[in-house]
């Protein structure tokens, strides 16, 4: 990637990693970038890093624009080494005992991650930084992602440096929301559910503080994907509707299957589903990976678990699906689970209770049946399909 | 005296250590902290805390 100018004076640095697919166990079907920016005033300051293996191309971005060793201050919104992993080699280059600043945990953190003896200078919650014509503002977003989280504020330009706040894995030709336009949502919205979703009142009480101090944004700066430039009020409102977690009318079918029963069961549940007039996704574990069915239950009212049950036990890919959505903390859910079964059956019963320990409410004991579904079993799984349905409208 | 969790990011609350961070000396029941206290790792409120079983 060239260094982009996205306001005057102010280029985006970063690096972009076209053939990441696997994300700490989030599928990144388009790569994803890591953003890094340098702004260019009386004292020049450079914003996040990039992975490490991307130092390189974070380097060569920045010696178009400036000597790196003309860098003054280095900014550290976040720890994680997406974004702090080229900070020692950025470090050597420009000089090691220049300014790192971050928050206090930032500080206790990065310390964990390196081993070097920086210059850190922790940073106050709403502490100011003069770059000479502009002001930098520091604003602390624990948890969002990380305890160390903050974000950083151009006062005069109103451009926010949101970290992974807003983010998107999504590496293409755009970088802009006006030259992507609507598709670049259900990327910002898969990174919500699989990054965000469990912090949610923590992004609801961050909007509170941005309402309160009446902050305006021109532009949202992610360190993932595109900038929002043009209408950044719209993931603003998303964040808001997403943190709610109020669901629409939807069901989510998600299984596995061995010899197709579980599978025939869950299509006839989606039947079953439908014929309430009510809309239903069956994703089958196998096919879809976690990160795209979490995507899916962070706004369906109904999430149905289906497993065979294999040596007395759970399918492995459905505990694999249940751990990863149970820490990401789904709220207000309706629950229900099925599966065939050969002598035992033990599978139901376990997602049963895994699910009422997310706080599901279940609606039903669960729906098992042996082997094969015969006639009977199909129309017990419409049924049971319409059930849901039901409860999804009341 | 009973140790809390917060529901956001797990850290514990144990009333033997206090809290360092936001001068709570150690001894400091849960219920005796300030109504305005917060989780000294992500911000949480008193009440996103919950007595650990
Ligand atoms: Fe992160
Ligand atoms: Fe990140
Ligand atoms: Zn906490």
């Amino acid at each position: 990637m060239e260094p982009i100018e996205i306001a005057k004076g102010i280029y985006n640095v970063g690096a972009v990693d076209w053939n990441i697919r696997d994300f700490h166990g989030y599928s990144t079907h388009n790569g994803t970038t890591y953003n890094a920016f340098l702004i260019v005033d009386e004292k020049i300051v450079l914003i996040d890093t990039v992975k490490k293996p991307f130092f390189d191309q974070l380097i060569e971005n920045i010696s178009r624009i400036v000597d790196p060793r003309k860098i003054d201050y280095v900014i550290s919104n976040h720890t994680e080494m997406d974004h702090s992993g080229g900070l020692p080699r950025v470090m050597h280059r420009i000089g090691e005992d220049k300014p790192i600043y971050c928050s206090k945990i930032g500080e206790k953190n990065l310390a964990k991650h390196f081993s070097q003896k920086w210059n850190y200078q922790a940073v106050e919650n709403g502490g100011t930084l003069s770059l000479g014509r502009r002001t930098l503002q520091f604003l602390e977003t624990r948890m969002l992602h990380w305890p160390d989280s903050m974000f950083t504020y151009l006062v005069e330009d109103k451009i926010l440096f949101s970290s992974d706040g807003f983010g998107q894995h999504y590496a293409g030709p755009e970088k802009f929301d006006d030259q992507v336009g609507d598709a670049i949502m259900i990327h910002a919205k898969k990174y919500f559910a699989n990054i965000l979703l469990l912090y949610s009142a923590n992004v609801l009480k961050l909007m509170e503080t941005v309402n309160e101090f009446g902050l305006e944004f021109n532009m949202i700066c992610p360190d993932h994907g595109i900038i929002w430039r043009k209408d950044p009020k719209k993931i603003l409102d998303a964040y808001v509707e997403w943190s709610q977690q109020k669901s629409g009318q939807k069901v989510l079918v998600v299984y596995d299957t061995m010899w197709n029963s579980t599978e025939q069961m869950a299509e006839k549940i989606a039947e079953g589903v439908s014929r309430e007039g009510v809309e239903v996704r069956p994703m089958n574990l196998r096919h879809c990976h976690r990160s795209d069915v979490m995507t899916e239950v962070m706004d369906a009212r109904a999430v149905v678990i289906g497993s065979p049950t294999l040596n007395n036990n759970v399918f492995p890919t459905v505990s694999d699906f249940l751990t990863y959505m149970k820490g990401l903390k789904p709220k207000n859910k309706i629950g229900a689970v099925f599966g065939s079964y050969g002598w035992s059956g033990e599978a139901a019963g376990v997602i049963k209770s895994e699910l009422e320990g997310m706080k599901f409410t279940m609606i039903d004991p669960g729906l098992k049946i042996q082997y094969v579904p015969d006639q009977e079993g199909n129309e017990a799984c419409i049924e049971f399909g319409r059930k849901i349905g039901k409860a999804v409208k009341t | 005296m009973d140790r809390y969790v917060c529901n956001i990011c797990g850290y514990v609350y144990d009333p033997i250590e206090g809290d360092a961070d936001n001068d709570v000396v150690p001894g400091t029941a849960f219920d005796d902290l300030p109504d305005n206290w917060e989780c000294p790792v992500c911000g949480a409120s008193k009440d996103d805390f919950t007595k650990e079983e």
